[in-house]
Parts: structure tokens; C-alpha cells; sequence
């Protein structure tokens, strides 16, 4: 098995290889603007360290968002057009989920992650592999109270959530922490039917997870003119 | 001409996505996804909604381009992408999808200008293009006329609208006249049962020795002789109001395209865009064309609205002119000047 595993619903833009048993490379740059321009560099330089080549990869795995749109988007159409091109198959990760992971936190907390528009989305874990809820859209003070927050969201409305709160933790969805989710789960028989009929807790098709629909306003009706 | 490059574009400026496949000039498969209904009951392409289309839409397209081409990933020797102008987010989703399969398939990518791509496409139905030629993009963005020493490497631009673009033009007045988006084509054939000459509207820029256009003045002039005759009750002869706006653009368009090949000494002249589609517009260029001594070439409608041919018409002449392919890490460049033809 080799999982190739990137993300770009957060400013980090993030890419890892993984073997099956271990993390081989990771890299990331976190710059919220260029995720397009990144991706393509990042994903090289996995491959140069871990000493691999496209060709040996089995597996592609996006983070799924929810995420600025922008720089979500192009994390999985780069996942979908890569696992086509190479003919393997290609799933999704909720993004917060990822953050969740690399936390290894087991007791319950929030992840929370910038949504812009002085909201974050964020879900609610039991430990760093469940998800309680989530994942949702809200302010930051609509958050639930008392439980400790992970996440870069979190950093960013310290002072609405309370900055004792906040957990030291990674506050992006590493790829590395990504691609071990990924990859307990990938063992499993049949993976690829229980994923595209919906049930998987942890993988999805590698289709957004957008949370709001589009700005747009409908205009006033045009008026009629005769004939 | 089985040993030229098969060359694989991608299209996704605003509201298309296209895929072409070609080999040197010869179409072999054009896919199109369309999220123009989604747009309709906002009057106008919303960016987010165009955006998340192409996602779901790029992968299928692919495949059934493919498909209709009869061919396999593994058969694809380049792929191109429009790289600019468009809407930033929408081009986005077009270029990581050309970095991928780039990528994946181990072959080169040719990010490419959107405009010069609807010039190049004419070449799929009539052979390579005339060095140099003059050609005219109307579109629902743009309006330009420009002078194409050769469409892989030089094109200069000698006007362009100041305000709205043709399309843009025709795509308003629909609206005020209550004509479905986009208006364009729902004009052309209103105006088919009226009269050209029923209504003077205004020609802007008509006399001013420039090769630039002017198209808002006229639509609102349309709009004010509209509201006008509503406020006095009279009724209003939609076909006319049509036919007679349509003959002020088109007037106009093909007065300034002819005007172009006089001050440059040019006896080939390309229409290219969506509104090349419009009928009065073909039918007038011809007969000034043929008055004035120019040879006149118009792509067929469905080339002339945006595709993925287009592009990969574009990046097959940029293979043929052994241009170097461009880095997998280009940005989209929402907006990418005419004259830069590729990135
Ligand atoms: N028969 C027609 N008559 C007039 N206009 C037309 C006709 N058919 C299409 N159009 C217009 O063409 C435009 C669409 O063209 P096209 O797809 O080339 O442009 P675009 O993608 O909106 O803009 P751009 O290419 O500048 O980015 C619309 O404004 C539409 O109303
Ligand atoms: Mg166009």
C-alpha cells in the first residue's frame, strides 16, 4: 500500500506518503492564498524524500473540507483527475477529522477550523478517532461550552472561546496525521463499495463538504414587456 | 498526421466545462457540461455555483471525451487548460485538474489564454489560419479586435470595448425585453420577425476613427425607449426592439472588423466568441466582406460558444511550435492579457 494524502481546506497546504505502517514524508507550507500553485510542488517533494514514484502509488486521499472553498476545491479535483490519470481509487477526509487525529487526544474535544465570515466550522470528538458531531458551521461564541478546542479556529476566536480552552495541539490537518487515518481504515475488505454506498465513518468519495450554499442573491423579477 | 501529438484541453472560464480532444487540427471529441440553468434565475454566472459545477462536471467530461474519441488516458501526449482571463474560481478548478492529469500521465501542460484559444479553434473546420490575420471576439466577456501574425506566439490587440462586451450587451437587453439568460441566442431569433431599421438606436464609437467599442450607451438607450413606452402605455413590438438593437451591434462590429483589415493591410478576418453565433452578425460580415475584398471565416456555433477544442486546438499549435510547456505550478490569471497567448 501506498496512500498518497493531501489537504488544502485549511491555509496549510499539506501533502504525505504512507506506506501502510508509517508516515514516509510529509511537507507543508501554509500560505491561505496560492494553494493551487503549492499543491503540484508539495506532492513532488513527497515523493523525491520518500524515494517513490507516481506510478507506486495505490491509494489518493483528500482532505474533504469543510474549508474555504477556493483552496478546498483544488485538493480534490487534484485527487479526483490524479487517481484517474493513475487508475487507483481516490476517497475523501473530513478535514476536521484529520485535525482531530494528530491531536491524539482521548478525552472528548472540539475542532474547530477557520470558516471566514467570523465563523468556524468545527466537530465534536469522544477522542482523536470518533466524531461525535459535526461536522457544522457557527460563531465562534455558539460554540459549546467547557470543552477544550483544538484547531487553528480556535486560536483565532481565543478570546470569544476563552484562550484556557485551548489545547496545544497541531491546529492544521497535517497529511501525515491525514494518510494514518486513511490508512487504518484501507485494510479493510470490500473498502470501496462501503465507501461509495455512503456508510463509512471515516472515508468518503472525494467530494466537498461545503456546509453553506453559494452566495447569491435571486434578482427582482424582470418585468414583462408586451409582445 | 497520425505522428502529431494528441493534445487534450480543458476548459472552465465561467460557466462550460469543456473537454476537446485533437490531433494537429482534427477534432476528435468535444464534451461539454453546462451549469447555464443554474445560473438563469440569478440573471447572471455566479462564480460559486460555476465553481462547484466544474468539480462534479470535470472527471465525467473527461471520460466521456474519452469515450467519444475512442481512446485511453494512456493515448494523450499533452493536456492544456485555459489559464486567463475568466472567473478566478472557476478557471481554478480547470487548472489543478490539468496539473493533475499533467501529472499522473507523465506528459506536458500548456496553460493557455482563453481569448486566443476562440481564435485558434476556427482552424478545426477551416485550416490553419493566415498569417497574419485580423480577428474579432465577441463574447460575453470581451470584445476585441485583434491582429494574429501567428496565434501560438504573437497576437496583438487594436481594440476593445470600453464598457460592456457585446454579449454582455445582447445578455442585458434579453433581460429588459423579458428574454431568457443568457439573451443572446433568444434575441437572434426574436429578431427574425422584425425589423432591423424600426427603431434608430444609437451606434457608439460608429465615427471615431478608433477600433474600440462602446456598447452601454446603446443598451441603455434600449432600456429607456422600453420603460418609456410602457410609462405611455404603448405597446412594445419585441421583435423590432430586438432586430433593430442587434443591427446597431452588429453595425458597428463589422464596421470596426473591416476598418481594421483596411489600416492593416489584411484580407482575412476571423469572428470568434460566443456572439460570432448570431446570425445578422454572420450574414452582415459576409456581405461586407465580400464588398470590401476579405475573406471572412466563422467558426460553426458550437465552436464559436466556449469548449475544450478550442483550448486543445490552442495547445496543439503551441506543441507544433515546439513552444516550452508550462510549470505545473502556474496560477489561474483571471486576468491574463490577450497578448500573453500562453503561460
Ligand atoms: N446567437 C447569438 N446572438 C448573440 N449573442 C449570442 C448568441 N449566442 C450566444 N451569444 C452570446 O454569447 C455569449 C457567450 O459567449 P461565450 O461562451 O464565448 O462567452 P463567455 O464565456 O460568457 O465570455 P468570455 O469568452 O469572454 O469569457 C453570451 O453573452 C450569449 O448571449
Ligand atoms: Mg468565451
Amino acid at each position: 500500500m501506498l496512500v498518497l494524502a493531501f489537504d488544502t481546506a485549511t491555509p496549510a497546504v499539506t501533502a504525505a506518503l504512507h506506506d501502510g505502517e508509517r508516515v514516509l514524508a510529509e511537507s507543508t507550507t501554509v500560505d491561505a492564498r496560492r494553494h493551487g500553485e503549492l499543491l503540484v510542488p508539495t506532492i513532488e517533494t513527497v515523493l523525491r524524500e520518500a524515494g517513490a514514484v507516481l506510478a507506486d502509488v495505490t491509494v489518493v486521499v483528500a482532505g474533504a473540507g469543510p474549508g474555504p472553498y477556493t483552496g478546498l476545491r483544488v485538493g480534490l479535483m487534484t485527487a479526483q483527475a490524479l487517481a484517474a490519470s493513475l487508475g487507483v481509487p481516490a476517497y475523501g477526509v473530513c478535514t476536521l477529522d484529520a485535525v482531530a487525529y494528530g491531536s491524539g487526544l482521548s478525552e472528548p474535544f472540539l475542532v474547530a477550523t477557520d470558516a471566514r465570515r467570523k465563523e468556524v466550522f468545527w466537530g465534536h470528538y469522544e477522542d482523536m478517532r470518533t466524531r461525535l458531531s459535526g461536522p457544522a458551521v457557527s460563531r465562534p461564541h455558539d460554540l459549546p461550552a467547557d470543552l477544550p478546542l483544538v484547531g487553528a479556529g480556535a486560536r483565532m476566536y481565543a478570546e470569544v472561546v476563552g484562550a484556557s480552552r485551548l489545547l496545544d495541539a497541531p491546529e492544521y490537518p497535517f497529511a501525515g496525521a491525514l494518510a494514518s487515518l486513511a490508512a487504518e481504515q484501507l485494510g479493510e475488505p470490500d473498502i470501496r463499495e462501503v465507501v461509495e454506498s455512503g456508510t463509512h465513518p471515516v472515508l468518503s468519495t472525494p467530494r466537498p463538504v461545503y456546509l453553506r450554499r453559494p452566495d447569491a442573491q435571486v434578482p427582482a423579477a424582470p418585468k414583462k414587456v408586451g409582445t | 498526421m497520425s505522428d502529431e501529438p494528441l493534445v487534450l484541453g480543458i476548459e472552465t472560464s465561467c460557466d462550460e466545462t469543456g473537454i476537446g480532444i485533437v490531433r494537429g487540427h482534427t477534432l476528435l471529441a468535444n464534451t461539454i457540461a453546462s451549469s447555464v440553468d443554474e445560473h438563469a434565475r440569478f440573471g447572471g454566472v455566479v462564480p460559486e455555483v460555476a465553481s462547484r459545477a466544474h468539480l462534479e462536471a470535470m472527471t465525467p467530461t473527461v471520460e466521456r471525451a474519452l469515450e467519444q474519441a475512442g481512446l485511453r488516458f494512456s493515448d494523450i501526449d499533452a493536456i492544456a487548460v485555459t489559464a486567463g482571463p475568466g472567473l478566478a474560481g472557476a478557471l481554478l478548478v480547470g487548472v489543478a485538474a490539468a496539473k493533475a492529469y499533467a501529472l499522473g500521465l507523465g506528459v506536458p501542460l500548456y496553460g493557455v489564454n482563453h481569448l486566443a484559444a476562440h481564435v485558434a479553434v476556427d482552424q478545426l473546420e477551416h485550416g490553419a489560419l493566415p498569417k497574419p490575420c485580423i480577428a474579432m471576439l465577441v463574447s460575453g466577456g470581451h470584445s476585441s479586435l485583434l491582429l494574429v501574425p501567428d496565434v501560438a506566439k504573437d497576437v496583438i490587440s487594436l481594440g476593445s470595448t470600453v464598457d460592456d462586451a457585446a454579449g454582455e450587451a445582447f445578455d442585458k437587453v434579453a433581460r429588459v425585453l423579458g428574454l431568457p439568460f443568457p439573451g443572446g441566442p433568444y434575441i437572434d431569433r426574436a429578431a427574425r420577425d422584425g425589423s432591423g431599421t424600426a427603431i434608430a438606436f444609437p451606434r457608439g464609437k460608429y465615427d471615431d476613427g478608433t477600433l474600440d467599442f462602446s456598447f452601454s450607451g446603446l443598451k441603455t438607450a434600449v432600456a429607456r425607449w422600453v420603460e418609456a413606452r410602457e410609462r405611455s402605455g404603448e405597446p412594445i413590438h419585441v421583435p423590432d426592439v430586438a432586430a433593430s438593437f442587434q443591427e446597431a451591434v452588429v453595425d458597428v462590429l463589422t464596421r470596426k472588423a473591416l476598418q481594421a483589415c483596411r489600416e492593416h493591410g489584411v484580407q482575412d478576418l476571423l469572428i470568434g466568441g460566443g456572439v460570432a453565433a448570431n446570425s445578422r452578425l454572420r450574414a452582415l460580415a459576409q456581405e461586407r466582406c465580400d464588398a470590401a475584398g476579405v475573406r471572412l471565416r466563422v467558426p460553426r456555433p458550437g465552436l464559436c460558444t466556449d469548449n475544450g477544442a478550442m483550448v486543445a486546438t490552442l495547445g496543439s499549435d503551441l506543441v507544433a511550435a515546439g513552444v516550452t510547456p508550462s510549470s505545473l505550478e502556474i496560477p489561474a490569471d483571471s486576468s491574463l492579457p490577450i497578448t500573453t497567448v500562453h503561460v
